[in-house]
């Protein structure tokens, strides 16, 4: 009963396209289209909600970002531990220069994202307000490592075989920059009896407002590709797939145009879906394998990696440069149009040098980074911008707004919406009530935390703010009692 | 025929009655748990309230744990009646002072301005993973109620004009259920004092006095006026913080006139002693060099 709800909503979303299907049918050749057509479209079965797209900065293209006069480097841009910094006070550093070395397994090395001396090592505030260990380097022009290719050609020869590539993602830092920000290396550190068939590029970008993929595609098409062909040595898997959703139609067509280069690269487009971008729900849509509950994609034999993470380990392998930029959204409704843009940012960056480019319009009630429905309020406007910060949203106060809390409807649209099958309302309850053996029961660990059910509840209930809590504090539970 | 009816009901229920007894009787024999009879007697003194600040499930689990270790402190319950427990064991109960919970956290809205509003799930675990609090101090109250939530004796509500705690004296026990629900560890459970008056560092912030002061203006900046000034040696000051130690701490406040930034509260002293507050200012003529 509730499916049929769902679906009637899509009929809705499919009906603010078509301005950009309009964009489609100017640019894009007879043949091409056709070609599209017969790749058909694919989408995941359970679950699955439809905010409202709003990609103003679609058809931006990305703008440089003027260099910071001081940038302050976090050694906590990834998932993991921090990195330990390796210089000192005083030290003169380059562009690209190792500056934070990985010293566990759980760890990415940090550059330098400018050319300078280094002021101090010091605790600085991120964008929660919480103090991480940072270093921060004062600018003095901006001269380059001499192992990096500046040279804008492309080029298309692998020179390098699997463990060497290996090891230049883990020298060069590369992190998923899909939002998550996990050592990508460690995803091609296979076992033995682990074999990788499919490669699955992550391009679904089903978060609204963000446009980054679409933009990195759009411009550097051909490098995105051949970082999927560096990719698949590294992973050993035969086929590569493109998942993407069918709202990026120039970046479908531009994928399709150039993966007629590219033997083993396919293009798959999707149904409009959040969240299409999550790992388990794109393996669904794309392979139709189901990943097994607390398992990792590897386990139905798929590696998922974004496709701006592609872009860097293209830059990373062919060029030896590290990431030390970030390509950022600027947009949202508080924001005229005409200011939604993408940057490439060097990291490091005060947040506050962004927002002053942009300006901040009266109207703005909350700052997100990341996307509007798992990314988090900025509560600290002068922090830095790190690694995978994909976006800078304006919201605008009607929109930052909590509706009031009323109670549960028992209405089963959480449920409905919940792409992973669990019972947010129950998990809710149980958090709440801290019963914990409960939620691991009710399977809280499988949650994604992609925030469906909160969008969709009608009553407005914080049901993954408590699902959240709850996870944290039952995946402590499960890991006192594994320890004994 | 209306009697053989009854009859034979009678008689079969009796019957089966009788089976069941007789099994229930051996299986009792057979399954027979030992338990020691001090549990119930230990439990009896418990207060009953099974509020779980002693660390227990209830307070069977603290009156079983009690008996099987032979120790009276295996946790501590304000409630509990420990002469007739250590009775009960043949232990002799030590004396131990009455306990109350204090707020160390100063930072209302007028002292610590807010930055930021808040406006997600109301409880303290979920805020502060978000992030560092209203007033951007990551060592403050956040003000969501989690001990209100935790405590069973309603003796902690939050102040909805300072957005801190108030603990009811009268009816805490310190019991430290909320002391354990804090995540940021605010609440501390103290010696009540004599007369109830007692002397703290109202502050948990651990971050450098500029730092502190600039988000707090009633923070700790950790200058160390206050342990010179002690005659007792009972404050220590560790990553910037100073900290009473209430075993040693006689209250003679003279702590309290020398903190230049007002950290150091004194409670439940009477008013007039106006000599004492009239002195202070005179010696702290510059508050800020250590700052």
């Amino acid at each position: 009963m509730y499916r049929l709800n769902v679906k009637k909503k899509k009929s809705i979303m499919n009906d603010r396209i078509p301005q950009l299907a309009g964009e489609l049918a100017t640019e894009i050749s007879k043949e091409l289209k056709s070609d599209i057509r017969k790749l058909g479209k694919k989408t995941f079965n359970l679950g699955g909600v439809h905010p409202e797209a709003n990609k103003f900065a679609h058809s931006a293209e990305v703008v440089t970002f003027p260099l910071p006069d001081q940038a302050v480097v976090y050694m906590t841009q990834h998932l993991g531990a921090p990195a330990t910094p390796i210089v000192q006070k005083g030290d003169k550093v380059k562009v690209g220069q190792l500056i934070g070395e990985a010293q566990t397994f759980m760890c990415a090395n940090i550059h330098s994202p400018i050319s300078g001396t280094v002021n101090r090592i010091d605790m600085i505030a991120d964008i929660s307000g919480y103090k991480k260990p940072a270093i921060v380097i004062d600018r003095e022009g901006d001269e380059w490592d001499e192992s990096i290719d500046t040279t804008p050609d492309i080029i298309r020869e692998i020179k390098l075989n699997k463990e060497e590539i290996i090891a230049r993602m883990k020298d060069r830092g590369i992190v998923g920059l899909g939002g998550a920000c996990f050592p990508t290396h460690i995803k091609y550190m296979l076992k033995p009896e682990q074999k990788c068939e499919y490669l699955i590029v992550n391009a679904a970008e089903c978060e609204p407002y963000i446009s980054t993929d679409n933009r990195v595609i759009l411009e550097r098409t051909e490098q995105c590709l051949i970082g999927i062909e560096i990719a698949l040595i590294a992973s050993g898997a035969e086929k590569a797939i493109i998942g993407i959703e069918d709202n990026k139609p120039r970046a479908i067509a531009a994928l399709v145009e150039m993966c007629k280069k590219f033997t083993n690269i396919e293009v798959q487009p999707l149904k409009i879906k959040y969240p299409q971008g999550a790992e388990k729900q794109l393996i669904k849509a794309i392979t139709g394998r189901s990943v097994p509950n607390g398992a990792l994609p590897i386990s139905v034999g798929c590696i998922v990696n974004n496709i701006t993470t592609m872009y860097v380990l293209y830059q990373a392998v062919q060029k030896n440069k590290p990431i030390i930029q970030a390509y950022t959204t600027v947009s949202g409704k508080s924001l005229p149009k005409e200011q939604c843009k993408i940057f490439r940012l060097r990291i490091g960056t005060p947040i506050r040098d962004v927002l002053n480019a942009v300006g901040i319009p009266e109207d703005t009630g909350k700052i997100i980074s990341g996307g509007p429905m798992m990314g988090k309020a900025i509560a600290n406007l002068d922090a830095y911008i790190a690694k995978g910060m994909g976006s800078l949203l304006f919201m605008n106060e009607k929109e930052s707004k909590r509706g009031e809390v009323h109670p549960c409807l028992r209405c089963g649209k959480c449920v409905a919406g919940c792409p992973m099958g669990l019972q947010p309302y129950l998990l809710h309850a149980y958090s709440n009530l801290k019963r914990y053996e409960d939620c691991e029961k009710s399977g809280i660990m499988n949650c994604i935390e992609c925030g469906s059910c909160s969008y969709i509840c009608p009553a407005n209930r914080p049901l993954v703010d408590f699902i959240r809590v709850g996870k944290a504090k039952t995946g402590a539970m499960i890991r006192a009692r594994n320890a004994k | 025929m209306a009697t053989t009816t009854i009859l034979y009901a009678a008689l079969t229920i009796g019957l089966i009655g009788m089976i069941a007894a007789i099994i229930l009787f051996f299986v009792s024999k057979v399954f027979h748990v030992e338990e020691d009879p001090r549990i119930d007697e230990v439990q009896a003194c418990l207060p009953g309230a099974n509020c779980g600040g002693c660390g227990f499930a209830g307070c069977r689990a603290m009156a079983e744990a009690m008996v099987k270790t032979m120790d009276l402190n295996v946790a501590y319950c304000p409630g509990g009646d420990y002469d007739k427990i250590g009775e009960i064991l043949g232990i002799k109960a030590e004396a131990r002072e009455p306990q109350v919970c204090v707020v160390r956290c100063n930072g209302t809205c007028e002292n610590a301005p807010a930055k930021v509003n808040y406006d997600s799930a109301v409880t303290c675990a979920f805020a502060n993973s978000l992030y560092a609090g209203e007033s951007s101090c990551p060592f403050a109250c956040l003000g969501c109620g989690d001990c209100v939530d935790a405590c069973q004796f309603d003796a902690i509500h939050i102040n909805p004009e300072t957005h801190l705690p108030e603990v009811n004296e009268d009816l805490c026990v310190g019991c430290k259920a909320c002391a354990r629900a804090c995540p940021r560890g605010v609440l501390e459970i103290r010696n009540k004092g004599k007369n109830n008056r007692r002397v703290f560092v109202a502050c948990n912030n651990k971050e450098k006095g500029a730092v502190a002061r600039k988000n707090c203006k009633a923070a700790c900046i950790g200058c160390g006026k206050c342990a010179k000034a002690c005659p007792f040696e009972a404050i220590t000051v560790t990553d910037n913080l100073a900290y009473i130690d209430f075993t040693k701490c006689k209250a003679c406040r003279k702590c309290v006139a020398e903190c230049p930034t007002g950290a150091i509260h004194a409670v439940n002293f009477p008013e007039k002693k106006a000599p004492v507050a009239a002195e202070a200012p005179a010696e702290t003529t510059t508050p800020a060099e250590n700052a």
